[in-house]
């Protein structure tokens, strides 16, 4: 192999290979903390901007006239959607009356990660729009929810908690309304779960979500 | 080994006789996926070449130390933290290319090509040649990714250059429209194997056409 570079290397004690593999461990890891803190804010930066691209066209069919941006709210843990860290809202509004909320959540249980997704919901319950902001699902089957590759995402438009009624609110394999993708069931439910879960959180917290008080400018500068 | 002489030899070997695309037929789950567009083929060869360079320079600079029996996990450490880099590098400079390529970065690690070049090559050379070697193997297979992703592109969609924007940033770029309407088939799945053997085919035909015009000259 090496051409004798290793002297003693007939018969070299294990713990030697352990300190070895320790070493090149230590120095890999190195390598990608420095890369990760090089690279945090920027990534950071983009997702965000990711994130306010997509804020408008999850507002299908809604007339608002307020920065969106300007209009933020976080739901602190513990909170009862989907995900484990705090919740990002944005209202619409028109005039001064709330017209739609935005939810920024994650589906947890997923094929592999977490699905991050936009959910769009109306002052009347209904939902404007789904948008998969970040996922990691298998490419070629569960990359469907992603609205660039499938129209899967778009059956949600219009549903609401009474339409199909809530008890309905699965996939069609579990005796619900809605359809899944065949061999990748695993990825519906969970963004079916994740929507129903944000629509019952807005039904009864309504008032909050859209309280105006706690919300202002200073919220989003940051 | 003559390739530790001679880099332009080292580099036509990984260009072209021993393209880990075409010929050892390596890597060919990313190949076949991304190559839809031309610009994916080369987000994807770029990341690949990152990682093969900077894979074999560690492997090589630390031959002295791998021992047969761990240098299987030593060449896995290397590789998947060089990934994970390329894969912040990617998201933080090219985030639209790297919400297209996905899942697909990350799984460089699984390219059987780095793993192949680190073992044949990089654990038993001096680092300047292992490095060529890296760029030289890492550019052929970028190469067939491109082409690949061209050639798709360009049958399935009828355009060239679409999506540039995800490197050079600015607005969505539909790319130069050569003709309309496509032949689907070339971005589906199918389209990829047929796209790869017609590369494959070409390569050989190529090289059996040299081989002729060789066998002639020395008759005469």
């Amino acid at each position: 192999m090496t051409s004798g570079a290793d002297d003693n290397s007939t018969q070299a004690p294990i713990w030697s290979s352990g300190v070895i593999l320790a070493v090149i461990a230590a120095v890999c890891t190195t390598l990608v903390a420095l890369t990760y803190s090089l690279t945090e804010a920027r990534i950071a930066a983009n997702d965000r901007a990711w994130l306010e691209q997509s804020l408008q066209p999850a507002l299908t069919g809604v007339v608002y006239d307020n920065n969106l941006l300007g209009s933020t709210l976080v739901i602190p843990l513990p909170h009862e959607l989907p995900g484990n860290e705090p919740i990002l809202v944005y209202r619409a509004l028109l005039g001064n009356t709330p017209v739609a909320a935005l939810f920024v959540v994650s589906a947890l249980d997923g094929f592999s990660g977490p699905i991050k997704l936009l959910i769009g919901i109306d002052d009347t319950g209904a939902i404007t729009a789904v948008r998969v902001l970040k996922h990691r699902e298998t490419p070629g089957l569960g990359d469907f929810i992603d609205s660039s590759k499938s129209d899967w995402i778009d059956q949600f438009e219009q549903k609401s908690l009474s339409a199909p009624d809530r008890a309905l609110w699965a996939l069609r394999r579990d005796g619900g309304k809605l359809d899944q993708v065949t061999g990748a069931s695993i990825t519906s439910r969970a963004v079916v779960k994740a929507v129903k879960e944000t629509l019952l959180y807005f039904e009864a917290n309504r008032e909050t979500v859209f309280a105006m008080h706690n919300s202002d400018t200073t919220d989003a500068a940051e | 080994m003559s390739a530790t002489r001679k880099p332009m030899a080292a580099l036509r070997k990984a260009l072209w006789d021993e393209n880990p695309g075409l010929v050892a037929l390596l890597g060919l789950c990313p190949l076949l996926a991304v190559t839809s567009t031309f610009v994916n083929g080369l987000g994807l060869g770029i990341a690949t070449i990152l990682v093969l360079t900077c894979s074999n320079m560690l492997v090589s600079a630390s031959r002295k130390w791998l021992r047969p029996e761990i240098r299987i996990p030593i060449y896995v450490l290397i590789i998947a933290s060089l990934v994970t880099c390329v894969e912040l590098l990617f998201s933080a400079y090219f985030p639209a290319l790297d919400r297209s390529l996905g899942i697909f970065i990350p799984l460089i690690v699984t390219n059987c090509a780095i793993i192949a070049r680190a073992e044949i090559f990089a654990s038993k050379n001096p680092v300047t040649p292992s490095i060529i070697d890296g760029i030289g193997m890492g550019a052929g297979f970028a190469l067939l990714l491109c082409t690949i992703g061209a050639f798709r592109e360009l049958v399935g969609q009828g355009t060239i250059l679409s999506r540039l924007d995800m490197f050079i940033g600015g607005d969505p770029i539909a790319g130069f429209l050569v003709f309309d309407s496509g032949f689907l088939l070339a971005i589906l799945p199918p389209g990829a194997f047929f796209s790869l053997a017609l590369a494959v085919a070409a390569k050989n035909t190529i090289d059996r056409r040299r081989k002729r015009a060789a066998g002639f000259r020395l008759s005469i």
